[in-house]
């Protein structure tokens, strides 16, 4: 039994290849003169220089993190690309102008554009190593007043709000890989909800990392104003390498007075072989500011790629009655290393957060949970509900939890709960004696395990999530 | 999982073993409802999760309710009786009683004759060692009931047994 459940959980990497497209690249290495050129290029004001050589300025004098569960080689930041476009052609009028090869790779990776999007309804602002390269769905997003588009553009077409936003959640210089970030971010996505606004469709991003050894830094900002309400997809691929991509990027959420932001990913980088040669090293940074009364701010992810993730979307709930969730499942296979988690920082009044954490660890990989809860002085009738459930596959992976609980104010309250189980030969024969193969009944139980996360997944991301799980697990139970 | 998703898979998966058609949700709930009638179980317990806190006695019931789905040729009960109250092995008993017929076969393993108060067996066997010592009907249970299992196994038999 153990054998076949081992040869379940290891399916080749679907999304693996390379699209042959010349690029225009930075020499390799990081100096000043190298952000001045990714500010030159896309032609930034001056205060978005400021803002990167400050943070650069900063990083230089901070240390790469090592407290978290996770090993790998030192990263020489030398020997990274850190800007790298598709060669520009003139301004493109329609999708049939479309580079037809990049076309192909989104074919090939199932992206919803124009009329498939329509479909779908769904607007991709599509990231191709680090220009945006077309965005849909813009008008129909304008008619309301939503602004959807790339950070580069936001920053020439409505700079106050950059300026006023940018870095206010993740300050440049708030830790080591969100200050580089900072330094050499070169594109992302930019999202202003207007108020009273709700957000008609889903917004989406697909981001695919393309030339070789090019560090991607993506800058994501999303500021819903007074009583808007929006919904927002991130789904990653990236092709086949053996060496190692580093992956920084900085998510920063604003939610004004009651507004919601809900925020989903389903994240399958390439994670390296079965013996742990490449993979991507996806170090994030994610936060929201509940800045608001009565504003809420919702992330759900569903993490399964990545040589090692180090991540923990934030919620800092500053509004009073303001509300953050975390639902999250994340899944390792192989030599995977993954520590995320969550941290809830209530500051005002009345203010609720709740955590559900799924970590499901095969192979020889390793799975950690590290999650703060902080309740503030004056966080008055605080509440925090945390769960935290594991799941072991086979004898040879890990699972650790790591609660950090602060509480400085006397009228709050603070559950946490944790659960460890493992998928069993007992569990597998029960299916076995009704009938269902050991792959089914593997997914069965994952899919249950993960159900509480599923649920908050918008429609297809679910059904891609239940896939993917299922997909990342074949041939490795046992 | 829900019991109902997991009895679904089951049940769709062994329809595909025997060439039958397969059930979609709606027309599962149909069977499954009708099913749960026979072991006397509340609909609800459908929907938790395969079981995830139930009690001895709701995990007998539901072992029934995925006889009654599956309709094995075969079945295996093993000590299907131990750990239930009176309500529960009469339903349990009930759900046995309406799943045999001439086209299956259910081996019921017990060590009291309690059940057989509501399952008439056709074979009664007396097992030690891996092997049948005796067989009869229901009166040899009975008569084991009264006079233990010594006379049928003899001494040595009884100290093996204990």
């Amino acid at each position: 039994m153990s054998a076949v459940l081992q040869q379940l959980v290891s399916q080749p990497y679907q999304h693996g290849f390379v699209t042959d497209i010349e690029a225009e690249t930075a020499p390799r290495g990081l100096s000043e003169d190298v952000i001045r050129l990714i500010s030159s290029k896309k032609q930034e004001p001056d205060w978005l220089l400021e803002f990167r050589l400050q943070a650069y300025r900063h990083w230089l004098t901070l240390r790469a993190p090592q407290w978290q569960n996770v090993s790998h080689p030192p990263i020489d930041f030398q020997d990274i690309i850190y800007y790298s476009a598709p060669k520009p052609k003139k301004q493109l009028a329609s999708m049939d102008e479309v580079d037809p090869e990049l076309l192909r790779t989104f074919e090939k990776l199932g992206v919803p554009m124009s009329e498939r999007a329509a479909l779908a309804g769904v607007a991709v602002d599509v990231i191709f190593d680090s220009v945006s390269v077309a965005t849909t769905y813009k008008k129909k997003l304008a008619d309301v007043g939503i602004v959807f588009c790339s950070i580069s553009e936001a920053v020439r077409e409505h700079p106050e709000l950059v300026r006023r936003y940018l870095g206010s959640v993740v300050p440049s210089g708030d830790n080591y890989y969100a200050a580089l970030n900072s330094a050499v971010f070169t594109d992302g996505s930019f999202v202003y909800i207007p108020k009273g606004v709700k957000c008609p469709m889903d917004l989406s991003t697909y981001f695919r990392i393309n030339t070789q050894d090019s560090g991607q830094f993506e800058r994501t900002l999303i500021i819903a104003d007074d009583d808007a309400t929006v919904s927002y997809l991130e789904g990653c691929t990236a092709p086949r390498f053996d060496t190692n991509q580093l992956h920084a990027a900085v998510v920063e959420l604003v939610a004004l007075e009651r507004a919601d932001i809900k925020y989903s990913t389903v994240q399958n980088w390439y994670a390296g072989d079965e013996n742990g040669v490449g993979g991507i090293y996806n170090f994030v940074t994610k936060r929201g500011l509940c800045q608001g009364a009565n504003s809420r701010i919702s992330w759900t992810q569903v993490e399964t790629g990545s040589a090692i993730t180090w991540k923990y979307p934030s919620c800092v709930l500053q509004g009073e009655g303001s509300s953050g969730e975390f639902y999250s499942v994340a899944l390792t296979n192989h030599h995977q290393q993954a520590d995320t988690g969550t941290k809830m920082i209530h500051i005002g009044r009345n203010t609720r957060s709740k955590i559900v954490s799924k970590g499901i660890s095969a192979g020889q990989s390793s799975n950690s949970y590290r999650g703060q809860v902080k309740i503030g002085p004056r966080a008055t009738g605080a509440r925090n509900f945390s769960q935290c459930d594991s799941m072991l596959i086979g004898d040879r992976c890990s699972a650790s939890t790591f609660p950090y609980i602060t509480v400085q104010n006397t009228a709050s309250t603070v559950e946490h709960e944790a659960t460890t189980s493992k998928i069993g030969e007992e569990q597998l024969f029960y299916f076995a004696q009704r009938g269902i193969d050991a792959e089914q009944a593997v997914s069965m139980i994952i899919n249950g395990f993960c159900r509480d996360v599923f649920i908050h997944l918008p429609m297809e991301f679910a059904v891609e999530a239940t896939k993917l799980l299922g997909l990342k697990l074949e041939g490795s139970v046992g | 999982m829900t019991n109902s998703a997991f009895l679904r898979l089951a049940y769709n998966t062994r329809a595909a073993a025997r060439g039958h058609e397969e059930l979609d949700p709606l027309e599962f709930d149909d069977l499954v409802r009708e099913k749960a009638k026979l072991v006397e179980m509340d609909p609800a317990f459908l929907e938790r999760s395969v079981n995830d806190g139930f009690s001895g006695g709701e995990k007998k019931r539901n072992e029934i309710l995925q006889m009654a789905i599956l309709e094995p040729k075969l079945a295996i009960l093993d000590e299907t009786d131990s750990g239930l109250d009176i309500d529960a092995l009469r339903v349990v008993a009930g759900g046995v009683n309406a799943l045999s017929g001439p086209d299956n076969a259910i081996v019921m393993v017990t060590h009291y004759q309690r059940l057989l108060d509501y399952i008439v067996p056709d074979y009664v066997h007396v097992m030690a060692d891996g092997r049948i010592l005796k067989t009869g009907d229901r009166s040899l249970a009975l008569e084991l009931e009264s006079r233990g299992y010594d006379w049928v196994t003899g001494p040595a038999g009884a100290r093996r047994a204990a």
